[in-house]
């Protein structure tokens, strides 16, 4: 049984998922960044039509608050920040681009291996969108940890904020939804109008996090 | 008014009371008014947190106050308090030494009221959701104020904790998502599938693998808040590098918190049946931070990131005990928690003395306090004493309950408890000894803040190691029995 | 039998005459698309018969497989594509092979091509049989990594089957189907030297892959492997087109009503797909060649990813 629906939904999800690995494939601040507005925007319509096939339209305020806050004002303030600190260089990674990539297919095997055998009495619509929203959020955890620059780090942890609300809103009904991804947003914000870029910038003259480990523990 | 409404007066205490002041003290300049007032605050949380002892309000789909919560509530407020009392005397002297500029002290207070106000949320909320947006809350609130001295190393400190909190944070909401799906399929939709009365009372409908893979998405996430090995890497910095009052507090409050949240989902587990024991991975956990954090204890040299570690070992015991499980480990452990808030908090009121008045945070920096500072030297003594669980102190006690638990369940097990706290007593002694007896350090300036909150923790701490009043063991008891 | 013989010899005929009218199309579109009047599309047409006519000039140390190669290569590329179905599926050959042997004579048709670039021993033709087979490397496991997935998602290896079931709207839309288009228009890309992998109207020696190997070639010999590089790309055009756009394709059996309706789709398709093919072109720049393998290895991804989702859901 296909259901469209639950078929655009789905497309929803994969095109997430692919551009999670786009994500891990940019090698241009710039790119990561207009990488990351694709990513919302396939958020803010998946939201909505969730909201629209679950008849739920509180979703309608969360596909707004990706729209307006995600697709808009972060990467604008994102490209101010790039432009101010004048960074327009490459993105160093930690492994290949390759190898990468590699893991990143590996974590949405285990994402799959973990949801798949615990769910066995649920919708399969449901466990399959709850599978791929937690590889949305692996990807993007991988995405802050295999990179060494502060802002890429930051767009790591926005896309796995985006995994989450892809899992929150693929679950059928669930309260508070908008509070969390408010709640999230906020949490979000704070790290980019950071205080901490201006903060980082100020003490350091990069934002490359290796430097910041010098400081770290006892070594002084 | 019937006694209903009391506890609806309470509630409002002790949730509207921190909003309001936050926003209040976000506008006001001026280091006298804020700091009074935000004593003030806290002493009126604390009224409502006492008042929530004898009334509580009704249950709402939101908000729930039960045997479990309000004592923790109470502890909360209660520290908050003596915290408060200690920073309004400790901050002018950070920003005499310019340390803290005069722009950041609204937004210290401001932070301070709010990490209040979201703790105090979380501990008395009955929705999985708006617990999780407390806790989130809670962390974005301390993560500014670790950074707010803005060094190099704050800044270290402040980054490195957000990443870690935010990725926990995240981890925890998915862990969430998970425990509610669980629920959505066993009982429909809507409110009742997040709230915890609700959900235990259906506990054993609930798919058994579901809760397991949600329980541990749960404990790597609020574990990592917790401070629990291998997710602890903020701690130490955190509390090195942000004021001593947010170290306190961090320590004795926020801890609690994030140990709060895993016991929830931990009783929901042990509810139903057929779900994975919670026990053996909490076990595993509480003994890895208790024997990875005694180990380090011994080559710190910084006098906070010291007591950080200690804090790592002891937030390790408690969750071994209520890994163990039963009615004397869970009652340990609930025991271990109030302690550890007291002393711990005491501890960090005394380094911090120590370090105002010495002016390095440097353990080779701090020595002979007994020769310049006598009751300073008493305070911290007894402090270091109690948190390294020397009898008679309450922290003694607890520990004694959870080994005697061990020993009478798993013996082998009680070996490397025991092993775990017979180093961190070596290690906080020998520290100790350094920074309180030999020759002193240049330093001689009298001690500015107030020695009170200091003390009164202490004497709560001895107190609570030879006698607690009866219907407090009672309590005890009884969430101990709830927890299972 | 007959009817089938010459529907599949009317396929080849077309694939054949429409080719050069498809390279004319696309590179109209760019040159309009950059506000230039460009060449007239029948061009191509024109640039192979004055090929045709001239002298083939031939490398002294060439050997005979310099000479013989432009018609292997042509041949495998034209058999090759008389397997897709472009306006019909059960065409006559289509029993006789699927979707592994068109991968497989694409291979030995680039084989041949780099062995004859190195033949004649400039430096030229070494750089591009390097990258060429650089790019085949990691081509060829992503193409067929695809062919995988779909043939997992149709239950057969055999194009035409494959068209059919796609057809039957029992497919509905599914992700695995969304990354395997993704990882294919990567590849056939990739395999037609088009923009961002290869830039085909360059001379370049940083930037020639396809055409650094054709270097030494003149006439006749020139003209063959332009049209086999042009029948390429509507083998690939095709094969897009009846994977992920099957409409209007007439099935097995069908009148002639229905099969003019199959032409007229398929040369929609081809309108259509040069349309953006000229669009993308103009939009992105040529990558660096390292950054080529990371390219396809995204395209590898994709089909795995696709296979892995379709091992574990129905659905997915």
């Amino acid at each position: 049984m296909h259901s469209l629906a639950f078929d655009i939904a789905h497309m929803f999800a994969g095109a997430m998922l692919v551009a999670s690995f786009a994500l891990l494939y940019q090698r241009r601040m710039s790119g990561i960044v207009d990488t990351y507005v694709v990513h919302s925007l396939i958020l803010t319509v998946a939201a909505g039509w969730q909201a629209y096939i679950q008849d739920a339209p509180h979703l309608y305020v969360t596909a707004a608050i990706a729209l307006v806050f995600k697709t808009l004002i972060i990467p604008i303030a994102l490209r101010r920040i790039m432009r101010r600190l004048d960074i327009h260089r490459s993105v160093e990674t930690v492994l290949g681009i390759g190898p990468t990539m590699l893991l990143g297919v590996g974590l949405v095997a285990l994402s799959i291996l973990l949801i798949f055998p615990v769910t066995e009495s649920a919708d399969a619509f449901a466990r399959e969108d709850l599978a791929l929203a937690l590889s949305v959020i692996l990807l993007g955890l991988l995405t802050m940890i295999t990179r060494r620059n502060a802002i890429t780090q930051v767009i790591g942890f926005l896309s796995l904020e985006n995994g989450l609300i892809l899992a929150a809103v693929g679950v059928r009904g669930m309260p508070l939804v908008v509070e969390i991804s408010v709640a999230f947003s906020v949490l979000a914000a704070f790290v980019v109008f950071g205080v901490f870029f201006f903060r980082i910038r100020e003490r350091f003259d990069t934002l490359d996090v290796q430097a910041l480990g010098e400081f770290r523990g006892e070594r002084r | 008014m019937n006694a209903m409404s009391y506890g609806e007066i309470a509630l409002w205490l002790v949730l509207g009371t921190p909003a309001a002041a936050a926003a209040i003290l976000a506008m006001l300049p001026g280091y006298r008014t804020t700091a009074a007032l935000n004593v003030a605050a806290s002493l009126t949380t604390l009224v409502g947190g006492l008042i929530l002892l004898g009334s509580r309000p009704e249950p709402g789909p939101y908000l729930r106050v039960d045997d479990f919560n309000v004592y923790l509530v109470v502890l909360n407020t209660f520290v908050g308090f003596t915290t408060s009392v200690f920073s309004a005397t400790y901050i002018g002297h950070e920003l005499r030494t310019g340390r803290l500029t005069p722009a950041y002290l609204r937004f210290y207070h401001a932070m301070y009221q709010t990490m209040m106000l979201a703790m105090n949320l979380a501990l008395v909320a009955n929705n999985l959701g708006l617990l999780w947006v407390a806790v989130e809350a809670a962390t974005i609130a301390t993560v500014l104020m670790v950074g707010i001295y803005r060094t190099h190393a704050a800044i270290e400190a402040a980054w490195k904790y957000f990443i870690l909190g935010s990725v926990g944070i995240a981890f925890a909401l998915f862990g969430t998502i998970l425990v509610y799906f669980a629920a959505q399929q066993a009982m429909g939709e809507g409110l009742p599938a997040m709230a915890w009365d609700t959900l235990l009372a259906r506990a054993s409908d609930l798919d058994p693998r579901l809760l397991d893979l949600a329980f541990v998405f749960i404990l790597v996430g609020y574990g990592t808040k917790a401070g629990l090995v291998p997710f602890h890497a903020w701690l130490p910095d955190a509390h090195a590098e942000g004021p001593t009052p947010i170290s306190a507090v961090l320590s004795g409050l926020l801890l609690n918190v994030a140990i709060y949240a895993i016991l929830r989902f931990k009783m929901l587990l042990s509810a139903n049946g057929e779900a994975l024991a919670p026990g053996p991975i909490m076990i595993a956990m509480g003994l890895s931070s208790l024997l990875f954090a005694a180990f380090m204890l011994y080559r710190r040299n910084d006098a906070k990131r010291l007591f950080a570690y200690s804090s790592i070992e002891h937030m390790g015991i408690v969750t071994f005990a209520f890994g163990m499980g039963g009615p004397l480990a869970n009652f340990a452990g609930l025991l271990h928690m109030a302690m550890h808030s007291l002393g711990k908090s005491a501890v960090f009121f005394a380094v911090g003395h120590a370090t105002q008045v010495k002016g390095t945070q440097r353990i080779d920096g701090i020595t002979g306090l007994g020769s310049t500072h006598p009751t300073l030297a008493v305070g911290l003594a007894v402090a270091v004493l109690a948190i390294a669980g020397m009898p008679p102190f309450g922290i003694f006690m607890s520990e004694f309950l959870v080994v005697s638990s061990t020993f009478a369940r798993e013996p082998l097990l009680a070996i490397p408890l025991v092993a775990g706290v017979l180093v961190a007593f070596g290690a906080l002694a020998m520290r100790l000894h350094g920074m309180v007896f030999g020759e002193p350090s240049p330093g001689t300036a009298a001690v500015e803040a107030s020695y009170l909150p200091l003390f009164s923790h202490l004497a709560l701490v001895a107190v609570a190691g030879v006698w607690l009043p009866r219907p407090l063991v009672a309590w005890f008891q009884a969430v101990a029995a709830m927890l299972g | 039998m007959l009817v089938g013989l010459l529907l599949q010899g009317l396929q080849m005929a077309l694939v054949l005459a429409l080719a050069p009218l498809l390279v004319g199309w696309v590179r109209k579109v760019k040159a309009r698309l950059t506000r230039r009047r460009g060449a007239s599309v029948l061009q191509p047409y024109r640039d192979i018969f004055r090929l045709l006519h001239k002298e083939a000039v031939l490398a002294d140390n060439a050997s005979w497989l310099f000479r013989v190669a432009p018609y292997l290569v042509f041949a495998a590329i034209w058999v090759a594509a008389a397997l897709v179905p472009t306006y019909a599926t059960s065409l006559a050959f289509s029993e006789a092979a699927d979707l592994i042997v068109i991968v497989a004579l694409l291979g030995s048709a680039r084989f041949f091509l780099a062995l004859a670039a190195l033949d004649a021993g400039t430096s030229f033709g070494g750089i591009g049989a390097s990258r060429e087979m650089m790019i085949a490397a990691l081509a060829e496991p992503a193409m067929i990594m695809l062919v995988f997935s779909l043939a997992l998602v149709a239950g057969t290896t055999s194009l035409s089957a494959v068209a059919e079931h796609m057809l039957t709207g029992d497919v509905g839309l599914r992700v695995t189907l969304g990354l395997a288009l993704i990882g294919l228009v990567i590849v056939a890309v990739a395999e037609n030297g088009r923009i961002p992998v290869d830039n085909p109207a360059t001379h370049l020696e940083l930037t020639m892959v396809h055409e650094a190997m054709v270097l030494e070639y003149s006439g006749r010999h020139l003209a063959m492997i332009e049209l086999a590089a042009a029948v390429k790309l509507v083998l690939y055009v095709s094969l897009l087109g009846t994977l992920f756009a099957p409409w209007g394709i007439a099935q097995f059996g069908a009148g002639p009503q229905a099969l003019a309706i199959g032409i007229g789709a398929w040369v929609g398709k081809l309108a259509v797909a040069g349309l953006l093919l000229g669009l993308f072109e103009t939009s992105i720049a040529k990558m660096r060649v390292f950054r080529v393998g990371e390219f396809l290895g995204a395209a590898l991804l994709l089909g795995l990813l696709g296979t892995l989702l379709l091992f574990v859901s129905r659905n997915l």
